[in-house]
């Protein structure tokens, strides 16, 4: 909210005017009626035991995570741990997944998760991944939707504030990344914060994720003059292998942004030609730079993050390539960068402007074909406004955002200092219905809403501003999204329903997209894991020198073994527990008095393991902290733990009479 | 959470059968001599789609290689629960289990262990007994079938 809230600074002081005004006069600003109709709850009513009809993908933003809820009952489904530490699981915590959020920076245990952006095969969502950024240590996440886990993890380099991201290209070649912070990159980073407009500048990255893997690699970033990055989206059909990033601050402003980045009229889009791009690399055109970044890939047979420290990066400079970066004047301070279905449009949302600009590609390709300029920015060509537009929706609100589609010649556009979802039609850029929302709109969702072809039935709101939409809960209140049924001439409000963190993007696709591939299970045949124990017969404790490793295995209801002894102050204790089940949806928890770290919890056939550093001599319980069976209360062991230089023997029992290797 | 409320539902459904079952001083543990249970048929009689029926299990000479395969299977899925002797770990123990039960019976227990907690009386008494639900250990049908040959054996038949 933090990073928002200065973002919108300039704005805010309005808000609450504008919000007072709307509740109050509710007939004024809007044509359509802001009740909700008779039918509305009918068409959210989503049954016991029934399943929504979409995933909607909705990003964590200061929690670090990816929420996931069914539509269009609003019903929360899971928060997905990414860039966040999450002690309801052990992710971060676990000695298997703490990988996960090393940096070049050491652990790093939070991140601010923007956008989610589900891959594509020829240009629409196929459910099998869903990618998010981090906005802070800027890094780009991969959640691999088979298991709904944090597959892969890349950090940025050369980068600060990974914002424009991670957008991706029609068949999943690349997501991007762009710098929302330019800061010194090439040579001398100990600058006087004053020379920006000498030493400062920003790059996109290109992301490649491997289809095989889902590892990633920085296939090549590209060079940029110090602005700030904003939203991009990847062209498709006629603009396929192009890029358009949106830029602000290209005042080049280095303090009180609020005031001195919104001085000029227009900032630009940025147009990127990847394609040829992509020639460049591999002609050997771009230059390698350094650029220490590390990559996080969680290996599924062996259960444990995997991390790489990777030390360069292939860089373009568009100022020796010159057929690779264009500039397109865009007003003002532009926010939202969408493209439409048909990929002949693109739209840039100036949040300070009082129109909205659609760009023909075609027009930007003849007049960048006849030399069409209005001069250079950073030593690149800018095109001339008019040339490259294909016209302006004029007052349509006050503080366009984002733009999602329909797929049936509409385009809906979130306001946010006013307030409401606007859509228009992209051919006749004509207004032809508003709603309001509750409260400041910021990002907007139509299911495939962003790529070739979307399943138009319902637009979502993701509201900064919450208020008085349900029980107070004090200062702090849950952030409030809406759906609308959109299938008819007139968009209809049907549902509030609260989400996690500050929703910023947020992405939906058919549920059997996902379902098809979904897993219920880890077959414990295939878990490679270092420590795993496959049967109570493989169960065993063993010393290496001040480390006690615990083979232990769980199954209903009980934890093998369930007695250690010979533990001594000045020891590390790991609990490497494998889960024996075979069945959807048993996990076992587990957890020690006093260790300073969160419990584990553990899938059917998976095996995570737990650090404990005893503090003090005594008999230390440890139990299963998932309800598993009438015998759950049951599922516990003791491990007692003697003083240093004693010599208590390594014992452990076992509970079942056939175990071998059990010191009784 | 579904398996929280699941699992309270049947804890009441088990504190309620087996109020009725000790008002009605049945149980215990004799041998029984079942042949086709309710659970493999539906009230037509006819077979129903999924179980393992009599038919279509057959027994031979015992067969040392396929029982190997079953002990590896009982090792890593079954051994936490069930010992080889007849006490009760969990469940109960394998020895002499393969005169208590019939075949089919067994490897549906092993494969279709949810439909067996659900339709099955025999299932249901020795659920009433161990009061821990026997979990789905997603074994397959060939995995089931080496795992009644390990007990077989288990039981001495050469």
């Amino acid at each position: 909210m933090k990073t928002s809230l200065l973002r919108y600074g300039l704005l805010l002081l309005g808000v609450v005017a504008v919000v007072v005004v709307l509740q109050l006069t509710p007939g004024c600003k809007s044509s359509s009626a802001t009740a909700v109709g008779g039918d509305a709850a009918s068409k959210v009513y989503v049954a016991p035991g029934s399943y929504d009809e979409f995933y909607n993908f909705v990003s964590g933003g200061f929690s670090g995570q990816l929420s996931v809820y069914g539509l269009p009952s609003g019903r929360m489904l899971k928060n997905i741990p990414v860039l966040s530490v999450n002690p309801e699981t052990g992710y971060g915590y676990s000695e298997e997944t703490k990988g996960m959020l090393m940096t070049s920076h050491g652990f790093v245990p939070w991140d601010d998760t923007h956008h989610p952006e589900l891959s594509q095969t020829d240009g629409v969502p196929d459910g099998r991944w869903c990618f998010i950024n981090g906005n802070n240590t800027p890094r780009i996440a991969l959640v691999d939707l088979a298991y709904f886990k944090t597959r892969s993890v890349i950090e940025i380099p050369n980068s600060a504030g990974n914002h424009s991201s991670p957008f991706i290209t029609g068949n999943s070649e690349y997501v991007v990344a762009g710098t929302r912070f330019s800061v010194p990159i090439t040579g001398n980073q100990d600058v006087p914060i004053s020379s920006y407009k000498e030493n400062f500048q920003g790059t996109v990255s290109f992301i490649h994720p491997d289809a095989a893997t889902g590892k990633m690699e920085v296939a090549f970033q590209i060079l940029c003059p110090g602005v700030n990055f904003d939203l991009s989206h990847a062209g498709k059909g006629p603009s396929e292998g192009w890029f358009f990033f949106s830029c602000y601050n290209t005042e080049q402003a280095y303090n009180l942004l609020e005031v001195n980045a919104s001085q000029r009229d227009k900032d630009f889009i940025m147009a990127v030609n990847w394609k040829k791009a992509e020639e460049y690399v591999k002609a050997g055109k771009g230059k390698k730079v350094a650029g220490k970044h590390l990559h996080n890939w969680f290996n599924e047979k062996t259960q444990m993050a995997e991390t790489e420290v990777r030390t360069e990066v292939i860089q373009l400079d568009p100022k020796e390539l010159k057929d690779i970066v264009y500039f397109v004047p865009c007003p003002k301070s532009p926010h939202g960068c969408d493209v439409d279905p048909s990929g002949k449009y693109f739209i840039g949302s100036g949040k300070l402007a009082a129109l909205i600009p659609v760009f023909s590609f075609e027009k930007l390709q003849k007049a960048i074909a006849a030399g069409d300029f209005e001069g250079e920015f950073g030593g690149l060509p800018v095109v001339k406004y008019e040339s490259a537009l294909h016209g302006e929706v004029k007052k349509p609100g006050l503080g366009p955002l984002h733009t999602e589609f329909d797929g049936k010649g509409f385009a809906y556009t979130s306001m946010f200092v006013s307030s409401e979802i606007v859509k228009w039609d992209i051919e006749k850029l004509e207004v032809v219905d508003r709603v309001p929302t509750y409260y400041s709109i910021g990002h907007l969702c139509i299911p495939g809403g962003d790529s070739k072809k979307p399943w138009g039935k319902y637009v979502i709101a993701y509201n900064k501003i919450t208020k008085d939409r349900y029980l107070p809960t004090g200062p702090e209140l849950t952030q409030s999204a809406q759906l609308y049924d959109i299938s008819g001439d007139k968009m209809q409000l049907l549902l509030d329903f609260p989400t996690i963190g500050e929703p910023h993007y947020a992405q939906a696709l058919p549920a059997e997209l996902v379902t098809k591939n979904s897993k219920k299970i880890y077959p414990i045949g295939e878990n490679e894991n270092p420590y795993v124990a496959k049967g109570e017969k493989e169960t065993k404790v063993e010393r290496k020198g001040k480390e006690v490793h615990i083979w232990m295995t769980a199954i209903r209801s009980h934890l093998t073994p369930d007695n250690i002894e010979g533990i001594k102050l000045g020891d590390e204790v790991y609990f490497h527990v494998t889960n024996l089940e075979q069945d959807w949806d048993v996990p076992h928890g587990f957890a020690v008095k006093g260790a300073n770290t969160s419990e584990i919890l553990i899938m059917p056939g998976e095996t995570l393991t737990l650090k404990w550093v005893p503090d003090r001599v005594g008999i230390f319980p440890f139990y299963c902290t998932d309800f598993c069976s009438a015998l759950h209360q049951e599922m516990q062991g003791y491990a007692r733990v003697s003083p240093a230089g004693s010599n208590v023997p390594l014992t452990w029992k076992t509970t079942s009479k056939d175990a071998a290797g059990a010191a009784q | 959470m579904v398996p929280r409320t699941t699992t309270y539902a049947v804890v009441a459904a088990f504190v309620l059968i087996s109020a009725f079952a000790v008002s009605c001083g049945s149980g215990g543990d004799k041998p029984t001599e079942n042949t086709t249970t309710p659970s493999q048929t539906n009230a037509a009689g006819t077979p129903k789609p999924g179980m393992i029926q009599p038919s279509d299990v057959t027994l031979g000479a015992l067969d040392a290689a396929v029982a190997e395969k079953g002990k590896t299977t009982y090792d890593v899925k079954c051994q936490a629960c069930h010992s080889l002797e007849s006490n009760r770990v969990v469940g109960p123990g394998w020895k002499g289990i393969t005169t208590r039960r019939e075949p089919h019976w067994i490897l549906n227990m092993a494969v279709n262990t949810d439909a067996m907690l659900a339709d099955d009386p025999e299932a249901q008494k020795q659920l009433e007994e161990c009061l821990v639900r026997m979990p789905n250990q997603g074994l397959s049908k060939t995995e089931a079938r080496e795992v009644l040959e390990f007990m077989r054996q288990n039981d001495g038949v050469k």
